[in-house]
């Protein structure tokens, strides 16, 4: 006989295979690199070489600010993948329609003098123009390209989602031009640093501020409809189990659209807050953030809205300092070039370490065996 | 020494103990029958078996050697192969591929065989499919000739049991894991299957493992009955015994709605 | 039945579709830029097909009931006729109304294209600056009425007359927008003063124009089934029989492709050799997705590997390391760093859900791209620069390179023999029975002894050695390469190009190229409409959506596929269980 320990032990070593020791051999060389990246880095700062520590806050400050536009993304990836569990690969382009609209009432506003004359409300005009539109946007995606799908194998309605995807792009690209367009600037006190709470040392851009504020606000909001409301509730319902959901009598196709519909708003107002930060809107702004946004998603957890937003402003923080933090420790020169392929590796590593993400992920019973 | 050994094994999902410290064995050549209520795990038992889910606690021996945790591939390979209580075919793949897929194991041209078209492969191919009529015959003329070519889907419920057997007999196990195979069967089909289950051990020299609830087979085919409940161990022996049993009747036949279906 | 009832509802929102489609169209600028191409000439061009090519599709759909089983035969009825006209009314005046207000305001701040001349050419008027606008939207809804009513009055004729009347209307498109083929085939046979005769400044003449479309009605008027008499000469019970034959057809066709670069001059063989590239990249992206079921979205990746590998081997100004070797010698270390990125990319997905592969397999692509792009790498691969001066394939007597479509069209088409032959050899194994079980059910070929890890692998490997071989063979043609060069569009256009044309089979792959990369051109390269290529991402697209919506098999599916993704058999089926369920089973 073999003692209970003994088996334990059994029962591990013998599900380690070939694969394990790949992937272990992975997890090891990206320790080894991220640490000894760290160290070099750690050295030539301490050498007064690199960036200087208001240059590191700022890298930081501009990572939230990008990663708070991430998180709101993410949100909706996190619930459609919840509901009707596929990656919604339109969603970027969703998201773009909200920046492409913030930037058509910008200029509007900009023409007319409310910009400059009354920013905030203003500001606020446009915020909500691009929801709507990012909301109908979502709202017809669903209506015209999922909902026949709604019993089709799983990769079908993938599929579909690339296709709606490279439509909505390249109906932008025709319909509003292939250039870059530029968000007209902010008034001067939005572009100034403030000192927050007046510690003196944090000194950051209102911008970034404001972007990182109307996103916790958003978050929070988005947080008290889904688990305070009446629709909230069926929302969840619906992610745990459709059947059951529709035979407690909740409208399984208008929750639907309801989640489409508020994960387009999320990404409405990320697309009106990508606006102000970049300052610049074009047919393919929403290609990379998306996946960006999705990969967020994923490291947060996917399906768990909370894990949206931390894996939004993780990867936003990762991306926009790791470069330097890591890359340049080794010497690699031309870093910011690589901060995409720090993105995705930050994604393959999620996937090894921690394949059910940061804060864990929400699995409703049906295909997921 | 025991086909099969398994001691103390546990396996639970979240809060539910699905296996809460079984222990079984099976003899060479033995036919036992494994039955409970529904929810006593019996399914769970074979999942654990057959390394669908690694056990959390406990041993399995097979042959003498912890099968416990490997992966279902290399359980096959070892020789305990099963059907599913909700057969699970592969529905759009022919009949005869059906079986010849599940001689993956016993195999072994990859690709560099099967694009040169060696002989080796040739020769391996052919008697894949050789195999595959043979083990169809068993069944008679239900899953021979025209049928080969035809998509598993097509075929009666009661085929389709018959092709799962058929494909389980494929992989060439010692030990055959049956979960339920009269479900669904009307009685003479029940009646022809429990022939057929005794036809397995006496001429093909198969160990049976068998999960059922029509009590009928379960007396006609078993050589020792095990009852689970909760995920343990009732009590077990002799078909005569255990049908007698207070406890046993208290969980199980003392609900005969269950016993036949 | 609805016979002899206008149904409001339906026909508003019919008309409204494609009043919306052809604002769309208007709007992004496919009917001013197709204007000056002529269909038949000098009346219809391409434009304002482009704008109403929904309409009679609208107006007959309206009237369009799907007979059911057990349903009586379709009513006819001159409701259908009312129906389609009023289908084009609506459509008509949607247009209309974008056409008032793009003439009455300046919209171009928003929407680029909602310019005065889009105005002037919807209105058919010769002045920009001052365009007929009443008289153009009187022509325009009557257009649109009266192709929406014949689009309805195409329920009134026979089955037999609706095809013959499709087929004419497909054979001038065709034979118009083909104009490139047909007349450099005509020079080579030393036949070009006809194309005179035949086309005026690359449009149809009107006598020709007649011609071509009786040709198509007789065509069209012919029985299915002595048409599709190549399908029927193959579909022979026997399987040895159905081998032979095929091979005989397969031979025929290969005889011809041979002969076909020489008939169709440099430019249609380049469009071909491209075509076949994707081809052989389709084959092997289809072993991965439609094979093994494995959605790899980063396929690009092996594709850009294979690439680089030849180009550092053969090129002189190869940055590090530049042993300038022949370029079959660098066949051997390609197919090995193949199967490098394969094993490398491959394990750490392995074990990942359907969806999350996507989007890792898509990383990985970009980390290849962006890798061989950055700064940091350029020492070893050029960066943007790329690496230049790759010779092309020596053959002893001379050296093929891009300069010479025609060869590479054959080096191209040997690689794709051996993709087609590895993807049938692969199917029909051991291996490929593994991968057909797992896509299936792949805890139950677990559980039946496949070692679904290994099998997975050996699909991404097989794939990646495929796509780098294309990838070899490209850096020849192009003779320099540039990481822009695989972008992630090539990974979403093959994987179009299999879903199109038939996942899992290697027939439906090729038409899928055919279709996709011949006619309308790769994401960077030109096709056979070249009129189409700046929209054809668009298109793609569409198409895309399109497919998946209504034939989710593609062109030319495969048998498995397609009863995986149509559940009217699995209705069939549980029907046939609930049969066995109470029925006894008769004693056979």
């Amino acid at each position: 006989m073999v003692s209970a320990a003994e088996t334990i032990e059994r029962v591990r070593r013998s599900r380690f295979n070939w694969v394990d020791m790949f992937l272990n051999a992975l997890r090891v060389g990206a320790v080894v690199f991220i640490a000894v990246g760290l160290i070099g880095t750690i050295i030539k700062f301490a050498g007064g070489e690199g960036p200087s520590a208001a240059a590191w806050r700022d890298l930081v400050v501009s990572g939230l600010a990008q990663g708070a536009a991430y998180g709101l993304i993410a949100l909706g990836y996190s619930m459609v993948y919840g509901v009707l569990g596929f990656i919604n690969f339109a969603h970027g382009e969703v998201f773009m329609s909200g920046a492409m609209t913030s930037f058509f009432m910008a200029s509007y506003f900009f023409d007319t003098g409310l910009w400059i004359s009354n920013f905030v409300v203003a500001l606020i005009l446009v915020i909500l123009s691009a929801t709507v539109t990012a909301t109908i946007v979502a709202v017809l995606i669903e209506r015209i390209a999922y909902r026949p799908l709604r019993n089709a194998p799983r990769l079908i309605p993938l599929i579909t989602s690339i296709g709606v995807s490279f439509f909505l792009q390249y109906s932008a690209a025709f319909l509003f031009g292939v250039a870059n367009k530029s968000v007209p600037q902010p008034p001067a006190w939005l572009l100034a640093k403030i000192d927050l709470f007046g510690l003196g040392w944090l000194k950051l851009e209102a911008t970034k501020v404001l972007v990182i504020a109307i996103a916790i606000v958003s978050m929070i909001a988005l947080y008290l409809f889904v688990e305070k409301t009446r629709t909230g509730r069926s929302m969840r319902a619906v992610a745990e189990d459709k059947e059951i959901a529709a035979l407690m009598g909740i409208n399984v196709d208008r929750t639907i659209v309801t989640t489409f519909a508020v994960g387009g708003a999320m990404a409405g107002i990320a697309g009106s807050l990508w606006a102000l930060l970049f300052r610049g809107v074009s047919f393919d702004t929403g290609f990379l953030p998306g996946i960006k946004a999705f990969t967020a998603a994923v490291l947060g957890g996917i399906g768990n809205l909370a894990g949206a937003m931390l894996g939004g402003v993780l990867l936003g923080l990762f991306e926009g300092v790791g470069p330097l933090l890591i890359l340049d420790g080794w010497g690699i020169p031309g870093v910011s070039q690589l901060k995409d392929v720090v993105a995705f590796f930050a994604l393959v590593l999620v996937l090894v370490f921690r394949p059910t993400g940061l804060l864990g992920e929400r699995l409703s019973e049906d295909e997921r065996a | 020494m025991a086909l099969l050994e398994i001691s103390g094994l546990k396996k639970g999902f979240g809060g539910i103990q699905a296996l809460g410290g079984v222990d079984f064995h099976i003899d060479e050549g033995e036919v036992v029958s494994v039955i409970g209520p529904n929810g006593a795990g019996k399914t769970s038992f074979f999942n654990v078996i057959t390394g669908m889910f690694a056990p959390d606690e406990g041993t399995i021996l097979f042959e003498g050697e912890s099968i416990g945790g490997l992966e279902p591939s290399v359980i096959t390979q070892r020789g305990i192969a099963r059907t599913f209580q909700n057969v699970r075919l592969f529905p759009n793949m022919s009949i005869l591929e059906n079986v010849m897929v599940s001689q993956h194991c016993r195999t072994k041209q990859g690709i560099y065989g099967a694009i040169f078209r060696t002989k080796a492969f040739k020769e391996e191919e052919q008697l894949i499919e050789e195999r595959a009529k043979d083990t169809l015959s068993f069944f008679g003329d239900r899953l021979v000739g025209y049928r080969y070519d035809q998509a598993a889907f097509v075929l009666s419920y009661a085929n389709r049991r018959r092709l799962e057997i058929a494909r389980a007999m494929a992989t060439q196990p010692k030990l055959l894991l049956l979960d339920e195979p009269t479900a669904g069967m009307n009685p003479r089909e029940t009646v022809e299957l429990t022939g057929l289950i005794g036809k397995l051990r006496s001429e093909k020299g198969f160990t049976i493992v068998i999960i059922e609830h029509d009590m009928k087979v379960v007396r006609d085919v078993s050589d020792r009955v095990v009852v689970l409940d909760h995920g343990v161990k009732l009590t077990e022996g002799h078909y005569d015994d255990v049908s007698t049993n207070e406890q046993v009747i208290e969980a199980y036949l003392g609900r005969p709605a269950e016993t036949e279906s | 039945m609805i016979k002899g009832e206008l149904n409001v509802k339906k026909v508003l929102r019919a008309g409204l579709i494609a009043g919306v489609v052809m604002v769309f169209v208007s709007a992004i600028g496919m009917v001013e830029d197709f204007d000056s191409r002529k269909v038949i000439d000098p009346f219809l061009s391409l434009g304002f097909l482009a704008l109403f090519w929904y309409v009679p599709r609208a107006g007959y759909k309206v009237g369009h009931e799907e007979v059911l089983e057990g349903m009586e035969e379709h009513p006819v009825s001159s409701q259908q006729v009312v129906a389609g006209l009023s289908v084009g009314v609506v459509g008509g005046v949607v247009i209309s109304i974008l056409v008032v207000i793009a003439h009455v305001m300046d919209l171009r701040d928003v929407f680029i294209r909602l310019s005065p001349k889009l105005v002037a050419t919807l209105t058919f008027s010769d002045s920009v600056a001052e365009p007929n606008i009443i008289l153009g939207i009187v022509w325009l809804i009557v257009i649109s009425a009266v192709l929406g009513a014949i689009g309805g009055a195409l329920h009134l004729v026979s089955d037999r007359l609706r095809r013959q009347i499709l087929f004419a209307v497909g054979a001038i498109f065709v034979v118009a927008m083909l104009e490139d083929v047909i007349s450099q085939i005509l020079r080579t046979l030393g036949l070009g003063s006809a194309n005179r005769l035949i086309y005026r400044a690359a449009a149809l003449r009107i006598v020709p124009a007649i011609l071509v479309a009786a040709a198509g009605f007789f065509l069209g008027g012919r029985d299915r089934a002595e048409r599709s008499r190549i399908a029927r000469y193959l579909a022979d019970p026997d399987p040895a029989e159905r081998r032979r034959k095929s091979l005989i057809v397969a031979a025929i066709t290969l005889a011809v492709v041979l002969i076909a670069p020489w008939l169709l001059g440099s430019l249609l063989s380049e469009i071909l050799a491209t075509t076949a590239i994707f081809l052989l990249m389709g084959l092997g992206l289809n072993i991965v997705v439609g094979f093994a079921g494995l959605l790899d979205l980063g396929y690009v990746a092996f594709f850009a590997v294979g690439a680089y590998t030849s180009a550092i081997l053969t090129s002189p100004l190869s940055p590090f390391f530049a042993p300038e070797w022949p370029w079959w010698y660098t066949l051997p270390p390609v197919i090995l760093v193949g199967i490098l990125a394969g094993i490398f990319v491959g394990t750490p997905v392995i074990r990942l859900r359907g969806d999350y592969l996507a989007i890792v397999t898509l990383g990985f692509g970009e980390i290849v791209r962006i890798t061989f792009l950055s700064d940091a790498a350029s020492p070893w691969f050029g960066g943007a620069g790329g690496i230049r001066n790759i010779p092309g394939i020596p053959l002893g007597f001379d050296t093929v390179s891009g300069s010479d479509p025609e060869y590479i069209l054959y080096f191209a088409l040997a690689l794709v023999l051996l993709a087609a032959w590895v993807s049938y050899a692969l199917l029909n194994s051991r291996v490929g029975r593994a991968w057909t079980a797992m896509r299936e059910d792949e805890s139950v070929a677990e559980v039946m002894g496949i070692d679904t890890v290994k099998a997975k692998l050996s699909a991404f490997v097989v794939g990646a050695v495929l796509a780098s071989l294309g990838g070899a063979l490209f850096s020849a043609k192009l003779g320099s390469i540039f990481p822009t060069s695989f972008e992630l569009l090539i990974s979403i256009v093959i994987l179009v190009v299999v879903i199109v044309g038939g996942m899992g089979n290697i027939l439906g792959v090729a038409a899928g190229a055919l279709v996709l990369i011949g006619v309308l051109g790769g994401p960077r390269q030109p096709g056979l409409l070249q009129e189409f290529g700046e929209f054809k991402l668009l298109i793609y697209g569409v198409i895309l959506v399109y497919m998946m919506l209504q034939r989710p098999e593609g062109l030319i599916p495969n048998v498995r596929r397609s009863r995986e993704l149509h559940h009217d058999e699995m209705n069939q089926d549980a029907w046939l269980k609930a049969q066995a369920d109470t029925a006894e089973e008769p004693a056979t």
